[in-house]
């Protein structure tokens, strides 16, 4: 977020977004993911397969804990009062998950059947889905669901607490009451309402008519809330039956007030107390009694809420003729619910709008009319609705002989006497804290209308439960605000990339039919409605937050209530690796048929679909039709060089292997022929022996690779695949059908990183790639910020993991004195010599929650176990790794002296480390230990077949005992470190690596065998950027001759070589005397670089008019360089990409780019021809190349088999050329010719054989690793960098060579290494000395020593244990896997077979 | 990714399968295995460079073995994948338990059962790789 300071002591200011899973706790087990109902594109596969919101981002991930995907709440839970996940329930729908689905619902609002009826659905309103069509229909699959449950006929019943002693009164059975005494029932309180009516449900019975709110639903939810032992006393009115007091006097520890509002608000017109004329609520209440009778024949009902509309269906279905409301706002106004409007016209209810009665006209004592007058809208009144003001004179009379006042109603107070005087505010109601709805007595509550007024049921639901949870709160003596009310932050989903599709509405009966009964007007959905109507939820806040994952984490790791967390860290440097993102083809507009054809995939969704772990687990198959592909195109360049459709100009680097690679993997997934065409402009296979895969892709697999750019792509209706017309490289109008298109999208640094980068004051370019100086490549515009990866430039796996070593050192350099001061050590119990004691092997078995005891039967294992010779104890337990368990485990190893512990849980690979450590804790080796892995091989793997796998259980478990009783004590054994390094070769990558080790605090000898330092560099002018390379060249030389920690020594070879990673010898003949030395060094780097290659071609050495690139940056560096120079030719691929010497040397494109520039730089006017094969400007150089084609530099490209002529004529050389695109050939004369000769590394053979140094085809040295170590030689301590490894730019060197410095670092810094005993070891007795150990060691380690028999150094062993099976005399044993050991297990296992 | 395979497998580490020797895979079929499999690293990628390779051989050794002594050399089998292929290792799993079970159960423990007349639910191989 923002970064303090300066290098060396700064304060980084990060926010760390919460996870909302304990990493402490969670065991991985994966039963979050099972039970969350939410289904999200999977970011890790590229959007083509589903995860779960709870989820785990790979199989591989680390920290390999499960994490919740929550981006906020989801507008419908805001939205809604009581903040049910609504989310979360219809998602449980859409999967037919029907009770969990209700169980969601009545976590936050007990009564689904009546809401789902009811309900104003505020989160209807909110549903962001409402954006693109319609929203949800939430209410209604809230009523299928609840309906699913009564059909079941089977009340699934929440778990109560335990009973407690305390009561709790509420008054009132309505909403809130009832909503109240349900969620203090689940707390275990007694509870009992009070309800004046002799019927429960308050304003759900009186106030809803049976045609909105059957009657059996309503009982049906109260039946559901008896049945968790509330007590509700019917016919008990507070004031006239009991006080108060008296409860209290009988023991109520609290009492709610949830009395609603029930009192009808009078007209204050004149004649209103006529006969005839009755309140709306009261009419109301009478019908659903079943009092009331027909209010009139024609009937006039004053007001337009719900009230109002209610009476007047009412009304109509207790037989009255004719209906009709008046109101004195306009429709728009009106507050009754727009459904309900409706369904009243539909019904024959006529609606007077802007009308108001002035007073009702009677005759003998009987309502005969209402005189009204016409209203117009006025300014806006307090509520904001505008003011109806009387049009004077606009008076009339309408007939009538029933009138109903439904203008609105307040609570009714009379019940408050001297036991319980509560204080009253606004419109009759009761005054509570907002937030705690506790009245002036401590003791009471208030909630629902008696507080809100008139409001809707699930607000008073809302109500209810808050009153509930501070009841619990104050008996239970905590603070009732602590962490209330909860902060909610809505979600706004950006774009909803859903195809439109309509809400499934609910039935209505016929209007005419319904109008005259009170059978329910709206029809349910049907099963597959629901579930179809329920999977339109857009899942718009990730998580639902529906609960489901923390009942289901049996590790109590789930925590919702997780906070981002705001950290001040003080550090000395910073890293910033924050990489690059595919680019998104759709953003742009390009027109590939991306996002409209299916079969049109970016590269990463491709790689997902190929990936053995992807959501085809291999198959290559079109998602869209399941049918193996015929033909694959692959589109380069998207996303990238490509200035007018996307702004990104510059080359991504990793595109055209990765195209290969792909086109490659997809031949080997076919099942058949598989046509792979890779269009292309220029293929840029410019890595080491990357051109060589290339070779192999189109020679020896047949891809096709077409330099075209495919200009019009549509869709082939016939396949299903993309019709593609482009033109071939000699002009060719051609068209050709694709099953699958890929797109090789380039890398793209995202806006959130320049985001970053400006609120860290670091520089970045137009691209947003972090500014670098080419000297000090890895070092950001802020002293003391690093950067590595693709936030620097777009790079490939290799350079980013260089870069990553680099950006180390770097940071290291300034904080050598910090090192290993915040470490701590942990202090271990001395050893147990247990070698003498008989075998007593503990067994402790893991249920890992229910992902083994789900299908293995642990306890009968368990028994079992304990009955295996040798097994002195055997337990289970519910998470074997945690740390309770863990801290019994100890107590059981020291109770019952264990010498031998087996663990039967899950994978060594995991958790082996984890119960390793405790043993060690208990005094025990930690190789007295052994796994059996009954979940990954066991439970995981044959859950179809538990009593199978309860018996594979015990024979895995039977053979971990039976192997771990004959394993021994293993000393772990440490060698001291040599803290010096030795670095061969004393050019820009020497140099740089023997600064940053002096200035890491290590003392460095640089050898180099030349008189002088500077190698190859020497003969460089400047980078492409502009970077003096020889002034920086003689900065780094004398820095290194004046460093203390730096010991040069020039015109010195190398003699000699022993020893391993961190005691190594070498031996050297110092020149010019050339005495004898010897060198101890922990680390040895190689920076013995390269050189330009020598052509013997095109004339060069036989004409001073033919030059290499480096003599001619050179030339251009002298006073009038250029002068004479009208035409040039530059000749590229001399000396490499050729049949001898395949490979591309890399570097020589930007060099003839840099030279092209430089000349036009230097004389406008000159003709600068640049013959090519492929342009291979990777990364930002690529704007090199357009500006230099901007210049007018031309560039044409030539086959490998029709190379260029170059002749020597007088008036300058001749150079003869086939143009491709016209297919002729062309002659141009050139003042110059230069060539743009490769790279060769340099001829050390002695060196290679004294220190074994692996090299490839070319000479160049083998890195351990590719990808993952590129600057670590096989040989452990041993690193490459520079030129030595492969052709590289300077800047590129200068990385590496920081990299290999940093790698050196991780081993120098260490005093000591822990060497790993599981190494092989010899018996002299046995040995033969065959040689045949030595021969089978990959490493060359055996050795036959003075005794005459063979040695193994197990500081060298890497513990592969091939000799041991090898060697003919069984003379050698490898520790951990000795013969006895893996004999006894196989023993084990088929105990009891023959 | 929880495939299901085969539930007569069972699986021993190994650091390498360089380090599976002969006798190992021999006193299997003595203690009566139906079956040994080995699966190793994609050859040419073998941590260990080499390993895999001695193990093919030794694999072919064991399969010429037990073709003298009549216990059959196609009981033995040597797979290569790389760590990320779970849906082959479980092909391979079934793979290798079809093959046994058309082959029946191995002829050493045939003799043992008639000396003990039954073994419940012992009906097919036991794979050890």
């Amino acid at each position: 977020m923002g970064l303090d300071g300066e290098e060396g002591d700064f304060t980084a200011h990060v926010v760390q977004h919460p996870r909302f899973v304990d990493l402490e706790k969670c065991t991985a087990c994966g039963e979050c993911a099972k039970v969350c109902p939410i289904s999200l594109k999977s970011e890790y596969d590229a959007g083509i397969a589903q995860r779960r919101a709870a989820y785990k981002r790979y199989a591989q991930a680390i920290p390999g804990a499960y994490s919740i995907g929550k981006l906020g709440q989801s507008p419908c839970k805001v939205a809604c009062p009581a903040h049910i996940a609504v989310q979360g329930y219809v998602n449980l729908i859409a999967a037919g998950r029907y009770r969990e689905a209700l169980k969601v619902i009545r976590d936050e609002n007990p009564l689904p059947a009546v809401c789902g009826r009811v309900c104003t659905h505020p989160c209807e309103t909110a549903c962001a889905r409402g954006k693109l069509d319609e929203p949800i229909a939430i209410r209604d699959l809230k009523r299928f669901v609840a309906e699913w449950e009564i059909e079941q006929g089977e009340m699934d019943l929440p778990e109560t607490k335990p009973p407690r002693g305390e009561k709790v009164a509420i008054i009132g059975s309505g909403p809130a009451g009832l909503s109240a005494a349900y969620y203090l029932a689940l707390e275990g309180y007694g509870v009992t309402i009070y309800e004046s009516l002799p019927v429960a449900g308050g304003m759900l019975r009186v106030g809803i008519p049976d045609y909105r709110l059957p009657q059996r639903i309503l009982d049906y939810e109260i039946d559901y809330i008896k049945a968790l032992g509330v007590e509700i006393r019917l016919n008990s009115t507070l004031g006239q039956d009991f006080t108060v007091g008296q409860l209290q006097q009988e023991g109520y520890k609290a009492i709610i007030m949830a009395v609603g509002a029930h009192s009808c608000l009078t007209l204050g017109v004149e004649g209103e107390d006529v006969a005839g004329v009755q309140p709306g609520v009261e009419f109301l209440r009478r019908a659903g009694l079943g009092q009331a009778e027909a209010p009139g024949k024609k009937v006039v009902v004053v007001g337009g809420g719900n009230v109002a509309v209610d009476s007047a269906r009412t009304a109509l279905r207790l037989g009255s003729q004719e209906v009709t409301i008046i109101y004195r706002r306009t429709r728009k106004e009106m507050p009754a619910y727009e459904d309900e409007i409706e369904e009243a016209l539909e019904e024959g209810v006529k609606i007077e709008f802007l009308v108001a009665p002035k007073r009702f006209i009677s005759q003998d004592g009987r309502l005969t009319g209402v005189e009204v007058i016409r209203m117009e809208l006025g300014e806006p009144d307090a509520s904001g609705r505008a003011r109806p003001q009387e049009i004077p004179g606009s008076e009339y009379i309408i007939e009538v002989d029933g009138a109903l006042a439904s203008i609105g109603q307040e609570p009714d107070l009379e019940c408050l006497d001297d036991t319980c005087r509560l204080d009253v505010g606004r419109k009759n109601c009761l005054e509570v804290d907002e937030v705690s709805l506790q009245t002036n007595l401590p003791y009471v509550f208030a909630c629902g209308d008696a507080v809100l007024g008139p409001a809707t049921v699930i607000e008073a639901v809302a109500q209810g439960k808050e009153a509930a949870r501070s009841v619990n709160a104050l008996l239970e003596g905590r603070d009732m605000k602590q962490g209330r009310p909860r902060e909610l932050n809505p979600v706004e989903p950006e774009k909803i990339d859903k195809p439109v599709k309509a809400r499934l509405h609910l039935p209505h009966a016929d209007p005419l039919k319904r109008a005259a009964s009170f059978e329910e007007v709206l029809g349910p959905y049907t099963e597959e409605q629901a579930r179809e109507e329920a999977a339109r939820c857009l899942s718009c806040a990730g998580c639902a937050e529906c609960m489901l994952c923390v009942d289901a984490c049996l590790a109590q790791a789930v925590n919702h209530d997780d906070k981002p967390r705001e950290l001040d860290l003080n550090v000395g440097s910073v890293v910033l690796s924050s990489g690059a993102r595919p680019f998104q083809p759709e953003t742009m507009g390009l027109d590939f048929r991306y996002g409209l054809n299916p079969n049109v995939l970016t590269a990463l969704e491709f790689e997902r679909l190929l990936s053995p772990a992807g959501p085809t687990q291999g198959h290559l198959v079109r998602l869209s039709d399941e049918k193996e592909p015929l033909k694959i195109a692959w589109l380069q360049c998207v996303g990238s060089r490509d200035t007018n459709r996307c702004g990104n100009g510059y080359c991504s680097s990793v595109c055209c292997m990765y195209a290969i690679k792909q086109s490659l993997v997809a031949k080997e997934h076919a099942h058949g022929d598989l046509d792979c065409a890779v269009f292309n402009m220029d293929l840029r296979t410019f890595g080491k022996d990357y051109e060589q895969y290339f070779l192999r892709a189109r020679d020896k697999e047949g891809v096709r690779f077409i330099k075209s750019r495919a200009h019009t792509i549509y869709d082939d209706p016939d396949t299903g695949g993309l019709r593609i017309e482009y033109a071939t490289s000699d002009g060719q109008a051609m068209e050709e059908v694709f099953d699958l298109v890929v797109l090789s999208v380039g890398l793209q640094v995202p806006a959130s990183s320049g985001e970053m980068a400006d609120r860290l004051g670091v520089k970045v370019d137009k691209y947003r790639f972090a500014t670098t100086d080419p000297m000090t490549p890895v070092a950001t515009s802020r002293p003391g910020v690093m950067v590595c990866g693709s936030f620097q430039g777009p790079k490939d796996i290799p350079s980013a993991v260089t870069e990553a070593s680099a950006a180390a050192a770097a940071a290291a350099g300034k904080l050598a004195p910090a090192r290993w001061s915040a470490t701590r050590t942990l202090e271990m119990p001395a050893e147990r010599d247990v070698g003498a004691e008989e075998p007593r092997v503990g067994v402790f078995v893991c249920k890992c929650g229910i992902n083994i005891a789900g299908v293995v039967d642990v306890p009968e294992v368990t028994a079992y176990a304990a009955s295996l010779p040798g097994v002195v104890h055997a337990d289970d337990g519910l998470f074997v790794c945690s740390q309770d368990v863990q801290e019994q485990m100890k107590e059981k190893i020291a109770e019952h002296k264990l010498n031998r512990v087996v663990v039967a849980s899950c994978s060594p690979k995991t958790h082996e480390p984890i119960f390793m450590d405790t043993l060690t804790a208990c005094g025990l080796n930690k190789y007295l230990f052994e796994m059996a892995n009954i979940r990954n091989h066991d439970s995981w793997v044959h859950s179809q077949e538990p009593e199978l796998a309860t018996a594979k259980a015990k024979d895995l478990v039977r053979a971990a005992v039976a192997r771990v009783s004959t394993h021994r004590a293993l000393p772990q054994m440490k060698v001291g470190v040599n803290s010096r390094c030795l670095v061969v070769g004393g050019g820009v990558a020497g140099l740089t690596a023997a600064l940053s080790l002096a200035e890491q605090d290590f003392e460095v000898v640089l050898v180099e065998r030349e008189p002088e330092l500077g190698g190859f560099s020497r003969q460089l002018t400047h980078t492409i950027e502009g970077a003096d390379i020889n002034a920086h060249l003689d900065r780094l030389i004398e820095r290194a001759r004046d460093h203390d920690n730096i010991q040069v020594l020039t015109e010195t070879v190398i003699t000699g070589f022993g020893g391993y990673r961190g005691n190594f010898t070498t031996e050297v003949l110092v020149g010019p005397a050339m005495y004898e030395r010897k060198i101890n060094h922990g680390a040895l780097i190689l920076a013995t670089g390269a050189n330009e290659y020598q052509p013997n071609e095109f004339l060069y050495g036989q004409d001073p008019r033919v030059v290499t690139q480096v003599e001619l940056a050179q030339r251009l560096e002298e006073p009038d360089g250029a002068e004479g120079l009208e035409s040039v030719v530059m000749i590229q691929c001399v000396g490499s990409r050729r049949e001898d010497y395949p490979n591309c040397s890399r570097i020589c494109c930007q060099s003839a780019v840099k030279n092209a520039l430089h000349l036009k730089e230097l004389n406008p006017e000159t003709q600068v021809y640049v013959l090519y094969r492929d342009i291979r400007t990777y990364g930002l150089m690529e704007d090199y190349y357009t500006e230099a084609r901007q210049k007018g530099v031309m560039f044409i490209r030539f086959e490998q088999d029709k190379p260029p002529l170059v002749e020597a004529g007088d008036g300058g050389m001749k150079v003869t050329f086939t143009d491709h695109v016209l297919d002729r050939e062309f002659q141009v004369r050139a003042d110059l010719v230069t060539l743009s000769a490769g790279m060769r590394p340099r001829e050390s053979e002695d060196l290679w054989s004294i220190m074994k140094l692996a090299r490839n085809a070319d000479g160049y040295l083998l890195e351990a690793h590719v990808k993952l170590r590129p600057v670590d030689m096989a040989s452990e301590g041993v690193y490459v960098c520079g030129s030595a490894h492969g052709p590289k730019l300077v800047t590129e060197s200068i990385a590496q060579a920081l990299a290999a410095a940093g790698r050196a670092a991780t081993l120098l810094s260490k005093s000591e290494l822990e060497l790993s005993p599981v190494t092989s070891r010899v018996d002299p007795e046995l040995c033969a000395a065959c040689l045949v150990c030595i021969y089978s060691c990959p490493y060359g380690v055996p050795r036959i020593n003075e005794d005459g028999v063979s040695q193994i150094d197990e500081a060298l062993c890497r513990g592969c244990g091939i000799c041991a099976a090898e060697c003919p005399a069984k003379a050698i044993e490898l520790s951990w896997y000795e013969d006895e050991q893996i004999l006894a297990q196989v023993d084990g296992l088929l105990e009891g077979v023959m | 990714m929880r495939l299901n395979y085969p539930v007569h497998v069972r699986i021993i580490r190994v650091p390498c399968t360089g380090k599976v020797d002969i006798l190992h895979i021999l006193r299997a079929f003595e203690k009566g295995a139906d079956g040994v499999y080995l699966v190793g690293c994609m050859e040419g990628s073998c941590h260990y460079e080499q390993g895999n390779f001695k193990a093919r051989k030794r694999v072919e050794y064991a399969q010429r073995l037990l073709d003298q002594v009549g216990t059959g050399g196609e009981r033995v089998r040597m797979y290569n994948l790389t760590s990320g292929e779970a849906p082959l290792f479980a092909q391979y799993a079934q793979e290798m338990s079809e093959r046994i079970l058309a082959l029946g159960p191995n002829p050493a423990k045939l003799a043992g059962a008639a000396r003990k007349a039954k073994a419940a639910g012992e009906t097919a191989g036991r794979g050890v790789a």
